[in-house]
């Protein structure tokens, strides 16, 4: 099968923050307007646009992508959105790639926006109708429950301890305290600090969880000869894949997401990566909590089972350790505006094998990163890798 | 790298209490009449009578609940219904100190997933823990499920009040 090669070439963003003035279209515009600036090109470059955002619920708007197109440059062009819930940041870049591997079109704007903080009294009540209308929802659940008996489910099959996996927590708040797009940077948190937060949902507490968070990221993504003459650092699309457990969640293994396994088998085979722990360097798995960080990096094959916890306490994940991960601070220190926190990922690779990355670039010249997002009722996985 | 980033402009909860900003506001009026389906609402009604049921794939052979009319890894139909009992073991559970919009509780809920005897391995449901001291809730602890009396029950997953520690 032919595909064409697919490089991105710009990024951009907005600052992640608690609540915007700027409405989700106007923060679409900032977000869309950096990434076309920083690559020196305008929207008349442009063949097609994505425009992706997760839940409509957050803003109370029907075809909310639509809704905001305008902001993300969509007037007058092919547009398409994709929505696979929490994994949508890192799927954008999947069909920014295929529209230009299709041949279909040679330069693609890719925008992902989210504005969590419209929502009344909080944005939790936009998830709720994620459940079982019949079997689960006259159980009044709450969403943080599913991740509770989760993280419950992983600490109890590896005999975890709270402070094992409040570590991430550690690392990708003090990471995003160099970010300049973060909400939560801290440099001076300590494992304590995230022990001492209020219990939510056991073993869920209030540090183990990223914050609702307003914010716009985007990728100019383009075919090989478009980007040869763009610029000369192109971070080029080596693989993708995505996949989807069943919405039977009661029914699954919860201790080890073999969705993301399938995901990065897919994104490895195209990559030609063979031997994941050597051929990658850096890592953005998907962090809205602090458990899943680990369970993804298990996920993507980068340590074995219940191995991620002792491979964060040996400092193996940190920005100068040999597997950097979250160096951008993630979602738990950056912020998780949903769909844009996932893209928020993509461009910190980006930025990163570009040599682009200010305080947060890590050591030794990294040449292959991999970025993950995860979703849907807690069983999408979607893997993108990158390479220079 | 700072200059890829737009200087958004950050608002405060203050700012909307004392009416700094403007802002619209809209109150939904959606509601909603599920179908309960050709599967659940066969398992409804062992609900009412008591009782739990799962189907099993004549195919593969698992035996699900929630029951299902196909089976989504044979992609084929269903007919057959087995009996469960109402006794089964936590798979895992959370003790929750918060409501959705994040208003505390005092006493938490413990919600679970509990893997039905007579089901497969690894299938189950979602219910709460009762009658039992939060601190002794374990992984692996066998529960039975605590029935709202015969007259009071609707056809419902609330029709089982919670599930209780077996003796």
């Amino acid at each position: 099968m032919g595909r064409n090669r697919v490089a991105i070439v710009g990024a951009g963003m907005t600052k992640f923050v608690r609540r915007a003035q700027e409405t989700a279209k106007e923060l679409a515009w900032e977000a869309a307007s950096k990434a076309l600036e920083s690559c020196e090109l305008t929207l008349d470059d442009i063949d097609a646009v994505v425009v992706d955002t997760a839940p409509e619920a957050f803003d109370g708007v029907h075809m909310n992508s639509e809704y905001l197109s305008d902001g993300a440059g969509g007037w007058g062009k092919p547009v398409i959105r994709g929505y696979v819930g929490g994994g949508t940041g890192v799927f954008a870049a999947i069909q920014g790639w295929y529209h230009v591997a299709s041949g279909l079109f040679d330069t693609v704007l890719v925008v992902c926006e989210e504005k969590m903080s419209s929502c009344q009294p909080h944005p939790q009540g936009a998830f709720l109708t994620i459940f079982d209308h019949t079997t689960e929802r006259p159980l009044k659940p709450n969403l943080l429950w599913i991740f509770a008996l989760e993280m419950n489910a992983y600490m109890s099959r590896y005999g975890l301890s709270k402070k094992d996996i409040a570590l991430v927590a550690v690392k990708n708040k003090r990471n995003a305290a160099d970010h300049p797009a973060a909400l939560l940077g801290d440099p001076n948190i300590t494992v304590e600090d995230i022990l001492n937060t209020e219990v939510l949902a056991w073993p869920v507490q209030r540090g183990d969880v990223s914050p609702i968070s307003d914010g716009a990221v985007a990728l100019v993504m383009c075919a090989e000869h478009v980007a040869r003459r763009v610029t000369d650092k192109p971070v080029w699309v080596e693989g993708v894949g995505w996949s989807l457990d069943t919405a039977y969640w009661t029914n699954r293994d919860l201790s080890y997401p073999v969705y993301v396994e399938e995901a990065a088998r897919m994104a490895y085979k195209m990559a030609g990566i063979t031997e994941p722990r050597k051929q990658i360097h850096i890592a953005e798995p998907y962090d809205p909590f602090d458990y899943k960080e680990l369970h993804h990096l298990e996920g993507l094959l980068l340590f074995d089972k219940g191995k991620a916890p002792e491979a964060t306490a040996l400092g193996i994940t940190q920005r100068d350790g040999d597997l950097p991960v979250c160096p951008s601070g993630g979602l738990l220190g950056v912020g998780n505006p949903i769909a844009a926190a996932g893209l928020m990922k993509v461009a910190e690779i980006f930025w990163q094998l570009r040599g682009e990355a200010g305080a947060r670039q890590v050591p030794g010249q990294p040449k292959r990163g991999v970025a993950q997002a995860w979703g849907d009722l807690m069983q999408v996985g979607t893997v993108i890798v990158l390479g220079i | 790298m700072k200059e890829h980033v737009y200087e958004t402009v950050y608002l405060r909860e203050k700012d909307f209490q004392e009416g700094r900003v403007l802002f619209e506001t809209w109150v939904p009026n959606a509601r909603y009449a599920w179908d309960a389906g050709v599967a659940i609402g066969r398992f409804l009604q062992e609900l009412k009578a008591g009782r739990l049921v799962g189907t099993r794939c004549a195919n593969c052979g698992r035996v699900m609940v929630p029951p299902r009319m196909f089976c989504e890894h044979c992609f084929a139909p269903i007919d057959e219904f087995v009996p469960l009992e109402d006794t089964g073991t936590v798979i895992t559970f959370s003790l929750c100190y918060v409501t959705w919009d994040m208003v505390r509780i005092e006493e938490p809920q413990i919600p679970a997933v509990i893997g039905i005897d007579g089901a497969s391995p690894g299938m189950g449901i979602m219910h709460l823990l009762g009658e039992v001291d939060p601190k002794a809730v374990k992984i692996g602890m066998r529960v039975a499920a605590v029935w709202k009396p015969p007259e009071e029950r609707t056809g419902a997953i609330t029709d089982i009040l919670y599930f209780k520690p077996l003796e």
